[in-house]
């Protein structure tokens, strides 16, 4: 084989850890052009993401008018960044990609124990007391009620997204509470996750899922939409009340935009009075909030294990 | 008695009941429901959309971040896989190295970097990276060590090893090596745009935000142009448009919205998150810091890790022994001697549009169509890679010198192709097998429920150590699947035979497209 056996044997240990470190230098590569892509001089934009819990088309409606309303009314650039998942929308926000997002109840709890300092700033009027409806496929035969459809065990489920406050959190804690001991689960023929609200409708409309829990403002726009067929599906039940959507913001918006600049974010969110703007949100105004507020659905997250 | 290595031995009969009692013993514990009740209808809308696609609604950029991704992160991978290559054999650390991240699946990765370098194109780039390095390094190597060494033996005493690899070795290896790399390009394209299903702004993305909204017939002409992109890749990858290539891709790459903040996010990301619960701020000198972790890692082994695995095991059983059957019956459409000179270059499109799609979005589609069980998942890895299996087989199947007496029609292919290419068969399948199992891991993003169901839940909780346990236990299940299948063929003696994609048969006649 080769001449000097020993000689290439240091050398390629040599020459291992170099390629070794060539591999591990490919991680250290990428941020250099973060940086410079970002404007030397003029205020960095400001980034929103919002939880991606209904069709899309309804999401780039709202956000980007709510881009156009925030940059006239801060003199900020104001850019929005689409993700795909619940907890990409977390993860954008505690790495710092984002400074503001329209959090879930749930996905906001998260996201302010990441992100020490970051603060609940607006929900909407409705978030105050959200509620989730349980819905039914009509060949179930269930019926609307007041009391908690316990006729539901053995049937196929469907949440909305896994980190989905209305869809998820609310509904599993409701469920544990009218079937103690047991987990979705063990109530359920079969469980599956949607995805966001408006697939929940459609998975429970087509039979696909016989019973399904969701966002009653998203149920309220898809119904206004047309786009529920109200003789194949129907709510059958009415949760109580609980708290949910708000905007969050980082601590660090201050460093960047100045003193006050929290106050001054939360001022233009509430005064939001444009009906266009407004619409797609299903909210009727944003009302001040702090992260006090959003103190009962740790709770409920720690008792169905979804917290540490 | 001709030519030994194509003759049947006991081995293989005994090696395929085993495999397909296995399959058949998973089929009885799958879950195969179908849970919609319109799949027909659904696969006609889109089935619609191919055939009336919808050009002007696709967004460029998307297909040019897709192929920048995809240059970049195979250049950078393959770049570094030839670096490695160099110490591959005599140095244990980098085959490990190399093994650990190549068993992580491109979106596993592209989801931990996420936490640190947001969705950006450092994300994506480094996620087909990565992995593609642990394969180009692995692969390469064998290729040099396949290589003549007439050359090498007559250097001089005392050349080192880099002179020795330049002036000896490569020129020897280099047209396999980039037939390979041309192979891995396809590959990358491939995952590319798989990426955009996580949210990176590829093609997926806009795929997944047109289906998701019955946009069918944008989503069809996404299609179209993807195997159009790797259906024409012989002509635009060329080495004189390499350079242009590679340069294009690193200024077309989509700019960072928002910058996250790296140095702080890796301190936490391995500082914090990904530290076990347990062990984060604890006493390491403690017993009881470690009863604690036992008492966190358990009820993660035994609730998630076990029924994982083993459905992620299930899955990659069934699936690859219908993998085996599907491209036994399929490989003929592309041989000369049963498709016939018309029927064969069909038979080859239709396979190469299969083996085009990648196996998630095949799944995804399947899973929108059929529910989330295990049946869209089988469908779409035994689809995907029967088309790959069969293709090759179909080469073979062309390159067999058969008597001029020999029969035909079913008699040939039961009594003198199947029996003479069944060792080449098996030592595809092996081969794939540790492919299709960390794809059956992925799968779980999509709800059916195997390792990458309890990941997606981990993620969505924010626990990222319990995501790395178990995209480490995702590893090491695929290093032992990879074990184990280099066991058996060697023990068929099956493991010279070629199973890459660009083997080192000379295949005779050129690509379809």
């Amino acid at each position: 084989m080769l001449g000097s056996k020993r000689g290439s044997k240091r050398e390629s240990g040599w020459l291992g850890r170099l390629a070794l470190g060539a591999l591990a230098a490919l991680a250290g590569a990428g941020p250099v052009r973060a940086q410079e892509t970002a404007a030397p001089k003029a205020l960095p934009p400001l980034v929103f993401t919002g939880i991606p819990d209904q069709d899309e088309s309804r999401l780039v409606e709202r956000f980007g008018k709510v881009a156009a309303y925030l940059e006239a009314k801060l003199g900020v650039p104001v850019r929005y960044i689409p993700v795909k998942s619940y907890p990409a929308a977390v993860t954008a926000f505690t790495n710092g990609q984002v400074q503001l997002a329209w959090f879930g109840g749930f996905t906001g709890v998260q996201a302010r124990k990441a992100v020490p300092g970051a603060q609940a700033i607006a929900q909407g009027a409705e978030d105050a007391a959200f509620k989730t409806y349980l819905i039914a496929n009509a060949a179930t035969g269930l019926k609307p009620d007041k009391a908690f459809p316990k006729d539901i065990a053995g049937k196929t489920f469907t949440f909305g997204a896994r980190a989905s406050t209305s869809g998820r959190l609310m509904p599993e804690y409701f469920i544990r509470q009218a079937f103690p001991g047991q987990s979705p689960e063990q109530v359920f023929a079969r469980v599956g996750f949607s995805g966001d609200h408006s697939r929940t409708i459609q998975l429970v409309q087509s039979g696909a899922f016989a019973v399904g829990a969701v966002d009653y403002s998203v149920w309220d726009l898809d119904a206004k939409a047309g786009k529920v067929d109200r003789q194949a599906v129907s709510v059958i039940w009415e949760s109580p009340a609980f708290p949910d959507y708000q905007w969050t913001v980082r601590g660090d918006v201050e460093q960047t935009y100045g003193a006050g600049f929290t106050e001054r974010l939360r001022g233009a969110l509430v005064g939001i009075t444009d009906p266009a703007i407004l619409e797609p949100f299903g909210r009727s105004k944003f009302i001040p909030v702090t992260n006090a507020a959003y103190e009962p659905l740790v709770a409920v997250g720690r008792s169905t294990g979804l917290l540490d | 008695m001709r030519s030994p290595a194509f003759l049947p031995r006991p081995g293989y009969a005994a090696v395929s009941r085993w495999f397909l009692a296995a399959a058949l013993t998973g089929l009885l514990v799958a879950d195969l429901q179908v849970t919609t009740l319109h799949p027909l209808a659904d696969l006609a809308r889109l089935l619609g959309g191919l055939i009336r696609p919808d050009f002007p609604a696709v967004e460029g950029w998307s297909v040019v971040y897709t192929v920048a991704f995809a240059m970049l992160g195979v250049g950078l991978g393959a770049g570094t896989g030839l670096l490695l290559a160099i110490p591959f054999a005599r140095s244990r650390t980098v085959r490990l190295a190399c093994a650990g991240v190549r068993a992580v699946h491109e979106l596993f990765w592209a989801l931990l970097l996420m936490q640190v370098f947001g969705l950006s194109a450092t994300t994506g780039v480094l996620a087909i990276a990565l992995p593609y390095a642990g394969i180009c390094a692995k692969v390469y190597a064998e290729l040099i060590e396949e290589a003549d060494l007439a050359a090498v033996r007559v250097l001089p005493a005392g050349t080192g090893a880099v002179s020795a690899f330049l002036y000896a070795r490569l020129p020897e290896v280099a047209g396999r090596m980039r037939d390979y790399t041309l192979y891995r390009l396809e590959c990358g394209l491939r995952s590319s745009l798989v990426l955009g299903f996580i949210g990176l702004p590829t093609m997926g993305f806009a795929f997944e935000s047109a289906f998701r909204q019955g946009r069918y017939a944008e989503a069809g002409a996404l299609l179209l142009i993807f195997y159009a992109l790797i259906g024409t890749r012989r002509l635009w990858v060329r080495a004189r448009t390499l350079p242009l290539l590679l340069v294009g891709s690193v200024l077309a790459l989509p700019p960072t919205v928002g910058s996250a903040a790296i140095g702080p996010s890796l301190a936490r990301f391995l500082g914090h998150d990904i530290v076990p619960a347990p062990l984060r701020d604890a006493a390491l000198a403690e017993p009881e810091t470690w009863v604690r972790l036992w008492s966190w890692l358990r009820p993660i082994l035994a609730g998630q890790v076990l029924p994982g695995t083993a459905q992620t095991l299930i899955l990659a059983q069934i699936a690859l022994v219908a993998t085996a059957l599907g491209a036994l019956v399929l490989f003929p459409l592309t041989a000369r001697r049963f498709a016939g000179p018309v029927g064969r270059p069909l038979g080859r499109v239709l396979l190469v549009v299969v083996r085009s799609t990648p196996e998630y979005v095949l799944a995804y589609l399947g899973l929108q169509l059929l529910g989330p069980s295990m049946l869209p998942a089988i469908l779409a890895l035994s689809l995907h890679n029967a088309g790959i299996v069969a293709y090759l087989m179909g080469r073979h199947a062309d390159a067999i010198p058969y008597r001029a007496d020999a029969p035909r029609g079913l008699d040939l292919y039961a009594y003198e192709t199947v029996p003479r290419l069944y060792g080449q068969f098996l030592a595809y399948l092996l081969y794939r097998w540790e492919l299709i199992l960390r794809e059956s891991a992925i799968f779980g993003i999509l709800g059916v429920t195997t390792l990458g169901f309890y990941v997606d839940a981990a993620i969505s909780e924010l626990r990222l150590d319990v995501a790395v346990v178990l995209i480490a236990a995702t590893a090491l299940v695929t290093v032992a699947v990879d074990a184990l299948s280099r066991a058996l063929r060697r023990s068929l003696r099956i493991d010279a035979l070629p199973t890459r994609l660009s083997g080192p048969q000379p295949i005779t006649g050129a690509e379809p497209t």
